[in-house]
């Protein structure tokens, strides 16, 4: 971990974007492409929440969504909550500067009982000339039995550097569902830092899967409390690196009570000189008895100066646990690639199609298919060379349309 | 199309076939029996081009060719098909996805446009029927998760996809239940043409009664020590094969 003076000094060499005060429809800057995906997006533009003079949509069946900023105004009681359910000793020196200096974000409240059907979509997009810092939070409440779907996309479409730090909070109260989808694709001078932290109340249910393509530098962290009886985390990655790009994952899951479940499955196939790490921590509190805590970690080094620094970090104060953590790095099955070879694939694709059955398995655990199928085809992509930054979104299908992007920045 | 000359294989330097001599001709269907560990499996590996076997003498043509000098997949682009024991399992890799790539290959080996998409999965769905795979095959991951008797179902439909010349069938019938040996036989007998040929190896006779032999060898020792017609099957079932074991060692 790097400490708080580089920080400070690193940061002082970005800049903080102004809040636009000319609203430009965000269509114009991006549009999401995935055939069959049917989102509702909350756009995000260097750090600002982008909105035609309404900050907040309310919808009839109860559902809040838009502007942090606002709803700090309109619903104090809901943002404070998200903003108390984690003690301070479980935030980080950027969560803390977060805490003191973001400048926007978004907004979900979802109440008792609502199921929403569409995903919703963040869609962060950093376009500046300047050395940017974007400091972002998002809170996203769930009611009882309420259940929704969140995807979360940070890509970069100009090649500055840029310093990403961004904090979500997401409460869940009993019964609720959440499947969050994150995935990243940035060019090589930017950093981000991604903070996820999740209380879960009882019976709830979350599912994330984080989804790393290029990265300059990313950490993704995850803090999960399972604060309450059958409440289950499940949490899964796969990071795809090479030439020099670095991503690190750490994950943090307290198992507060009894009977709560949770599972880390975590892969990487790293290329080159890059570097991963994965550090992954469960805490099973004193009384958290009938705690079943699970964690894997699996990689694929293609080159001898790849490196992989893997943790896995298990503390247990209860007797009556079900726990278990592993970490593999190795190279492809033999075995698997002589069945592929003995039916005429070449040793060349055979490798290839192993490879990204190694990946597919996380991308198998989306559970909306037209992300799932994308990002299969994302990952193909990535694994044939044909997936850089230059493709300006991971998601869009840079294929079929030529991108130009119509904003001038000085105009913002 | 297949002459196996005086074959010597080793593993890690000891010596499991010592001396196989066969000739499979096209239209034919030959069945090799033995005891466990008398190198049966070991043929189907080294005609395959498995690593880790070393061939010490002798010579396998195939259609003329130096069958050895040839690499792995460029035996199966030539035509010859290996259905596994042990089929591997291959999580995230889909059926379709598989053998579009496996298929394609083959295609440009031999000078053939490949097969786009809407070809591709009218041929599956063809082929999915000759071993009465009815459900969604071409999503699920290869061998994942599947039963003992949906693994050798899927090496059939495999063989349905690839039209081999010269099909391998090692242990097929091993874990089967009655209903999935007479699909999976159905399905070898559906591909039967008087072009392909066909080497069945199993220790049971059971299988013999849906595909019937034309040759029965049994694999002793490291050598076929003899070859009859599936009569030879039902005696071995009858008698098993101590008698074998004591002509063979009276001989030597």
């Amino acid at each position: 971990m790097k400490s708080n003076t580089s920080y400070l000094q690193k940061l002082s060499q970005f800049q903080l974007q102004a809040q636009p005060d000319v609203y430009r429809p965000f269509e114009e800057v991006f549009k999401c492409q995935i055939w069959n995906l049917d989102t509702t997006t909350l756009p995000m533009l260097n750090g600002w929440y982008m909105h035609d003079q309404q900050p907040l949509t309310r919808l009839d069946n109860g559902v809040v969504f838009g502007s942090l900023r606002a709803a700090k105004d309109a619903f104090p009681d809901i943002v404070e909550k998200c903003h108390h359910a984690f003690s301070e000793t479980e935030k980080d020196e950027l969560t803390m500067l977060n805490e003191s200096q973001y400048t926007d974000g978004v907004f979900i409240y979802v109440p008792d009982e609502v199921k929403v059907a569409n995903p919703f979509q963040i869609i962060s997009i950093v376009n500046s000339q300047d050395d940017l810092l974007v400091q972002n939070r998002h809170v996203i409440f769930l009611g009882k039995g309420a259940e929704m779907s969140l995807i979360q996309c940070d890509d970069s479409v100009r090649y500055g550097h840029t310093f990403l730090n961004i904090v979500t909070e997401v409460f869940m109260s009993e019964r609720a569902q959440m499947h969050y989808y994150k995935t990243e694709n940035k060019e090589k001078e930017s950093e981000l830092y991604n903070h996820l932290y999740v209380h879960q109340q009882g019976y709830t249910h979350f599912h994330s899967n984080t989804v790393t393509f290029n990265a300059g530098y990313i950490r993704n962290s995850i803090v999960v409390n399972l604060s309450e009886p059958f409440a289950d985390a499940q949490l899964y990655g796969l990071y795809l690196v090479d030439k020099s790009q670095q991503c690190d994952n750490h994950i943090k899951i307290h198992h507060l009570t009894t009977d709560c479940t949770s599972k880390q499955l975590y892969k990487g196939i790293l290329d080159d000189e890059a570097i991963a790490g994965f550090h992954g921590h469960i805490i099973v509190h004193p009384n958290a008895q009938r705690t079943a805590a699970f964690q894997t970690n699996r990689n694929i080094l293609l080159t001898d100066k790849a490196k992989v620094n893997t943790t896995p970090f298990l503390e247990i104060y209860a007797d009556d646990v079900q726990c278990s953590h592993g970490a593999t790095t190795g190279q492809l099955d033999d075995e698997a690639l002589f069945y592929l070879r003995s039916r005429g694939i070449s040793a060349h694709n055979a490798r290839k199609l192993l490879m990204f059955a190694f990946a597919n398995e996380i991308i198998n655990y989306v559970e909306i298919e037209a992300l799932q199928d994308r990002l299969g085809d994302m990952v193909q992509r990535r694994l044939n060379g044909e997936l850089t930054i230059c493709d300006q979104c991971m998601l869009s299908d840079a294929d079929n349309r030529d991108f130009v992007f119509p904003i001038d920045p000085s105009k913002i | 199309m297949l002459k196996i000359e005086n074959l010597h294989v080793s593993i890690k330097g000891r010596e499991i076939l010592k001396g196989v001599d066969l000739q499979i001709n096209a239209g034919e269907v030959h069945a090799i029996m033995g005891p466990n560990g008398t190198g049966k499996s070991t043929l189907a590996s080294v005609i395959a081009g498995k690593e880790g076997y070393e061939v010490t003498e002798g010579r396998i043509y195939y259609k003329g060719k130096d069958l050895l000098s040839l690499s792995i997949e460029d035996r199966a682009r030539e035509g010859i098909f290996i259905g596994f024991q042990y089929p591997v399992e291959i999580p995230g890799v889909s059926i379709a996805n598989f053998m579009r790539t496996a298929l394609n290959e083959i295609r440009e080996y031999r000078g053939l446009d490949p097969l786009n998409g809407a070809q591709f999965l009218r041929l599956m769905n063809e082929k999915q029927k000759v071993v009465e795979l009815t459900d969604k095959l071409s999503n699920r991951s290869v061998n994942e998760g599947f039963s003992g008797g949906e693994k050798k179902r899927n090496e059939i439909f495999q063989m349905a996809m690839l039209e081999p010349t010269l099909s391998i069938l090692d242990e097929t019938d091993s874990g089967l239940d009655i209903d999935a040996l007479r699909i999976v036989a159905n399905g070898v007998n559906h591909l039967k043409t008087k072009d392909n040929a066909t080497i069945v190896i199993t220790h049971y006779q059971r299988l013999l009664d849906y595909i019937v032999p034309d040759v029965v060898h049994v694999l002793f020792d490291g050598k076929i020590v003899k070859s009859g017609t599936k009569e030879l099957a039902l005696e071995l079932e009858k008698r098993g094969y101590d008698w074998i074991k004591e002509e063979y060692e009276t001989a030597k």
